[in-house]
């Protein structure tokens, strides 16, 4: 067999294998004894829009403990392996066994000072202690003091306060939701539920009757008025704390209710619908370890959606569904495997190398494009619509134009661009995944599918290719002062599709911008006022223009552009992410220390390359 | 001479002229952005982008000894630049044709925006329900008003901005019978209750709200929320000597204020105490001259709508998502009429769809209606931002030429690069 055949059927062989693993991980998970999963298929309507208990597991899971599985030992490292359980297992004890979940160890605090405000015990690993990892009745103890530094802090004036500062304020919203979640389906810390139900349910006419005599100012019974209003009370709570709305109308133009709006319904005389009983029986199954009274509870729960609410169930099979396929997590772990392939096709610049990473690229962009699609499908919206949606979709974008690229001049630059870019920006939006649910409701102003469309499509569109020349530019300086494959011919190639980009890059960043403008002319009557979401925009079309003009006016050639592009990186990176930071302005999304440290080091190291690019070029590899 | 002139032309249209000012375009933008955290949006605007020249940063805690040219400085500079280039350097080949169409889009953006900056006026009008007005009131700026009763239901207006009221100046107008002068004038102030048991200095003056409020001045604020409430004391003079002092105030004549004080009188004393309050705190002063009554207040300061149109709010709608607070959507549903046209229409005003009508357009700007409105007793109200800006049409050109300029040209790279690979 000849290197021709490798080169040829390698390539293809190899993308399917990959191809096959990832359709294998979509099969439903086997659950022997409790169907968490089933469960998790549940609708509920939170954060405004409906969605599976599948869903609302991993994305509270997601803020409160920064992960979408539970894991229930954190202080085993390795090699040891601790037991974990899937968000939907953790959710179903939150909501329904209380006095198990409260013992694990969900919260994730990172802040010292905060770790010691709330007198919690340090790192121990012989007490099980990890240092970071917390359970609701570890913090218990420190809630007044919690609540009181919550209400001080929130007086601050968000750009000014500190690292511990915003870790109360995060770890107060952790709690606040996790509480939201204990009252959800039932009042938190409830023993047997589904007896107090039945006894609710039994001492309405007797409450009732109780509290009007007292009203009247007649004899009433002490007791069940006593109980009556204990219920209520918890009831109350239960309906202001915000939780999941989890009661569907009886008929689909109705309102869906909370669960303790609906039992405090219930003593106006209204009937107690059949979901109300179904999730105690759940719950009761659950404390019981009762897997077949469970499994046969969410059956009946099921059925109670059908038929007036079988497009919630469609929409939250959909939804689970791709929930499990995690298509960017999926693309992120190809795009790493072809950009290291791609990498090593420079050295040995071995062809059957360098068609493996193309092909993976394809595998891993069709992957993401899935995903994509799916979401704009499950959220009837255009692709970006926040931060996280941004990160993806700059990711897609730039990993077009690398296959672009590659396409066109077949020397592997294009596919490490292509995979590179694809990679970090899908860790990105991992990380920004954390805040929450990614498929928010979109406020007032936002909710408009033709300016996402038009406006956001294209700036976004114009961050990709800045980035994807800051990268080009990245490669240029690298390969040239570490290797010496940086030859005449890369060099020029390289300085080529810099150039090419950069055009393309002031064309959609400087339309992205101006579409900006005009969308808030139609909105509150100003083309441009200085916020600085838009002034970073501007930088970027300002610098893209410095770039070219100094390209044509000859005073920049190919070294001092692949410098400029890699400035290129500074400028979009600080109108992505740095003026959110600044805590001020209409696109303020809250600093997170995580991404000020991130950004620092990214600005820091591009610094450092310009640098480094800038040193005379009888020290470049390349040139010797 | 003609040397200096070739030089200057030279220098003019000059490739690397773009350059430096694209730079420092970037710069000012930078700092005018990080200057926000600490003085606000609309300082920084003022400090940075309404300027010529900077001098001196202070970012941060960092000062920067420096001289920076400033947003005007830079945008009329670059202005020149691209107009001299077009005039002197560019020569229209059909090759050129996409750079020259997008530079000349840029020249109508420039020249948009700074007509935008000369002419553009807003405001903001709020109604509450069947509320009815045929103005709307500055955000940020006050008027000194003196109204008189001009029979038949109509009233004479003088309004003084209150930019024209300095410690020391002495107003005279000839539709009034009286001379202001201005004793002092406080450019932000906050109102405090003189309540009867506690220790007071003496009232600022002897007349009207001052028997009963103190204003004390504060510092002017920077955020793009707060605004400034001026406060000023005047004494009113006729030809036969001083009829005495009153003290004017945005809190009296200003109604969102005037809410604000009554919140917080709510919240610490209970609805009933706030009433009262609000009462002494609003009740008209007047002055009578030559047998005429003249009530005057400090109010924002008005527009009148051209023709006298009017407009009336129907009704305010406010959607929020099911089990949250957030926004899904505005509208009020509004009623224009016209007494010149004798237009008498209704209009649907929301986000992202505003009305133009008379060279004004009306933005969905806030609202307070929907269900917790109605829960906490409050008669639904909604506020438009009115906007005169009679170039805002520059940026959609702009845009356009550019767009189209930008794409001919990189076809014209893109088919060149591949006809040149096919020929390989």
């Amino acid at each position: 067999m000849n290197k021709k055949f490798f080169q040829k059927w390698i390539p293809p062989f190899l993308a399917a294998a990959i191809g096959l693993w990832f359709v294998v991980q979509l099969e439903r998970p086997r659950e022997e004894t409790f169907a968490f999963s089933k469960f998790g298929g549940l609708p509920v309507i939170a954060d405004g829009r409906l969605k599976p208990m599948d869903t609302l597991a991993r994305d509270s899971l997601l803020q409160i403990d920064a992960r979408q599985t539970l894991n229930l030992q954190p202080w085993l490292g390795w090699p040891k392996t601790p037991k974990t359980i899937p968000a939907t297992e953790w959710l179903a004890n939150v909501m329904m066994r209380g006095d198990t979940a409260n013992r694990w160890p969900v919260f994730r605090l990172d802040n010292p000072d905060l770790i010691t405000f709330l007198k919690l015990p340090g790192k121990d690993l012989a007490r099980h202690e990890d240092g970071q990892h917390y359970s609701w009745d570890q913090i218990a103890p420190s809630f007044e003091a919690l609540d009181r530094e919550n209400t001080r802090v929130a007086n601050v004036e968000a750009a000014h306060r500190d690292a511990y500062e915003r870790a109360v304020l995060k770890a107060h919203d952790q709690l606040v939701l996790y509480a939201s979640l204990q009252n959800t389906l039932q009042p938190q810390d409830a023993g047997d539920w589904k007896t107090q139900l039945a006894d609710y349910q039994a001492m309405i006419p007797a409450g009732v009757a109780a509290v009007e005599a007292r009203e009247a100012g007649k004899k009433y019974d002490q007791a069940v008025f006593n109980a009556f209003g204990n219920d209520l009370q918890e009831f109350d709570f239960m309906r202001q704390l915000g939780t999941p709305l989890v009661i569907p109308p009886e008929n689909p133009p109705g309102q869906w209710q909370r669960m303790g709006a609906v039992l405090m319904d219930a003593a106006k005389g209204r009937p107690i619908p059949p979901m109300v009983t179904d999730y105690a029986n759940l719950g009761a199954a659950l404390r019981a370890g009762d897997a077949d009274g469970f499994n046969s509870a969410v059956a009946d729960l099921r059925a109670l959606f059908i038929p007036a609410f079988s497009h919630a169930l469609a929409h939250t099979r959909a939804e689970v569904f791709f929930n499990r396929m995690q298509p960017f997590y999926n693309a992120m772990i190809i795009y790493v495997l072809a950009g290291l392939l791609a990498i090593f096709s420079w050295f040995n610049l071995s062809e059957t190398l360098r068609r493996c990473a193309v092909w993976l690229i394809a595998l891993a962009l069709f992957i993401h494009t899935t995903g994509l699609i799916y979401r704009i499908a499950l959220q009837g919206r255009p692709p970006v619509t926040n931060l996280y949606s941004s990160a993806i979709f700059i990711g897609w974008g730039a990993v077009i134009l690398g296959l672009v690229l590659e396409k066109f001049h077949k020397n592997g630059i294009g596919a490490v661009v292509a995979s590179g870019i694809g990679f970090v920006t899908l860790i990105i939006a991992q990380n920004l995944a954390l805040d929450g649910d990614t498929m928010e409701m979109m406020r007032a102003v936002l909710n408009n599918n033709f300016w996402l469309a038009t406006h956001v499509v294209v700036v976004t569109l114009g961050y990709a290719s800045t980035f994807v020349a800051g990268f080009l530019g990245l490669i240029y300086v690298l390969r040239g002062v570490f290797t010496r494959t940086l030859d005449a011919g890369t060099g020029r190639s390289l300085a080529r599709m810099i150039y090419g980009i950069v055009c393309f890059a002031t064309l959609f960043s400087f339309v992205g911008t101006v579409l900006g403008g005009i969308w808030a002319d139609q909105s509150w009557g100003r083309f441009w006022g200085w916020d600085p979401k838009e002034n970073g925009a501007l930088i970027i079309v300002l610098w893209n223009a410095l770039v070219l003009h100094m390209r044509w006016g000859g005073m920049i050639r190919e070294r001092g552009l692949a410098l400029a592009a890699i400035g290129g990186n500074i400028v979009t990176s600080w109108s992505w992410f740095g003026v959110n930071m600044l805590g001020i302005g209409l696109h303020s999304y809250g600093f997170t220390e995580a991404a000020f440290k991130w950004l620092s080091l990214f600005v820091a190291s591009q610094l450092l390359f310009v640098a480094l690019g800038s040193i005379p070029l009888r020290l470049w590899k390349s040139a010797a | 001479m003609k040397k200096a002139f070739d030089i200057f032309v030279k220098v003019l249209i000059s490739l690397r002229l773009t350059v430096v000012l694209l730079a420092f375009a970037i710069i000012i933008v930078f700092v005018g952005t990080l200057a926000q955290v600490d003085e606000g949006l609309f300082r920084a605007q003022s400090q940075f982008f309404r300027q010529w020249l900077v001098f001196g940063l202070d970012l941060m805690g960092w000062k920067i000894p420096v001289i920076l040219p400033g947003g005007y400085l830079i945008g009329v500079a670059l202005l020149a630049n691209l107009i001299a280039a077009h005039v002197y350097r560019f020569q229209f080949t059909v090759r050129k044709a996409g750079i020259q169409l997008a530079h000349a889009g840029v020249i109508v953006l420039l020249l948009g925006q700074l007509c935008t900056d000369m002419l553009a006026r807003e405001s903001v009008i709020q109604l509450f329900q069947g509320e009815t007005k045929s103005w709307s009131e500055s955000a940020r700026q006050y008027e000194l008003a003196f109204l008189s009763d001009a029979g038949s239901n109509a009233q004479n207006v003088v309004a003084i901005p209150a930019a024209a009221l300095r410690s020391g100046a002495v107003i005279r107008n000839p539709n009034l019978p009286f001379t202001i002068r201005v004793e002092r004038f406080w450019q932000n102030s906050s109102p405090a209750f003189r309540a009867p048991m506690l220790q007071n200095g003496p009232p600022a003056a002897t007349n009207g709200v001052a028997r009963n409020f103190d204003f004390q001045p504060t510092a002017p604020s920077t955020s793009m929320d707060d605004k400034n409430v001026p406060t000023a004391l005047i004494s009113i003079l006729a030809g036969d000597g001083p009829l005495g002092d009153w003290v004017v105030s945005g809190w009296t004549g200003d109604d969102q204020m005037i809410q604000t004080v009554r919140e917080s009188y709510t919240q610490q004393a209970g609805a009933q105490m706030a009433q009262k309050v609000i009462q002494q705190l609003t009740q008209p002063q007047s002055v009578v001259v030559g047998g005429r009554k003249f009530t005057f207040l400090m109010r924002p300061r008005r527009v009148y709508f051209p023709d006298d149109f009017s407009m009336t709010l129907l009704k305010a709608t406010h959607n929020i998502y099911p089990g949250t607070d957030i926004p899904e959507h505005f509208q009020s549903l509004v009623r224009v009429k016209n007494p010149r046209s004798g237009e008498d229409r209704q209009v649907l005003i929301y986000m992202n769809a505003p009305l133009r009508y008379e060279g004004l357009t009306f933005y969905q700007y806030q609202m307070d209606a929907g269900q917790a409105t109605l829960d906490a007793g409050r008669t639904p109200s909604s506020v438009f931002q009115v906007v005169h800006n009679p170039t805002w049409l520059t940026p959609y050109a702009g845009c356009v030429m550019v767009a189209m300029g930008l794409t001919i040209q990189f076809m014209f790279h893109l088919v060149g690069f591949m006809s040149k690979r096919k020929a390989k």
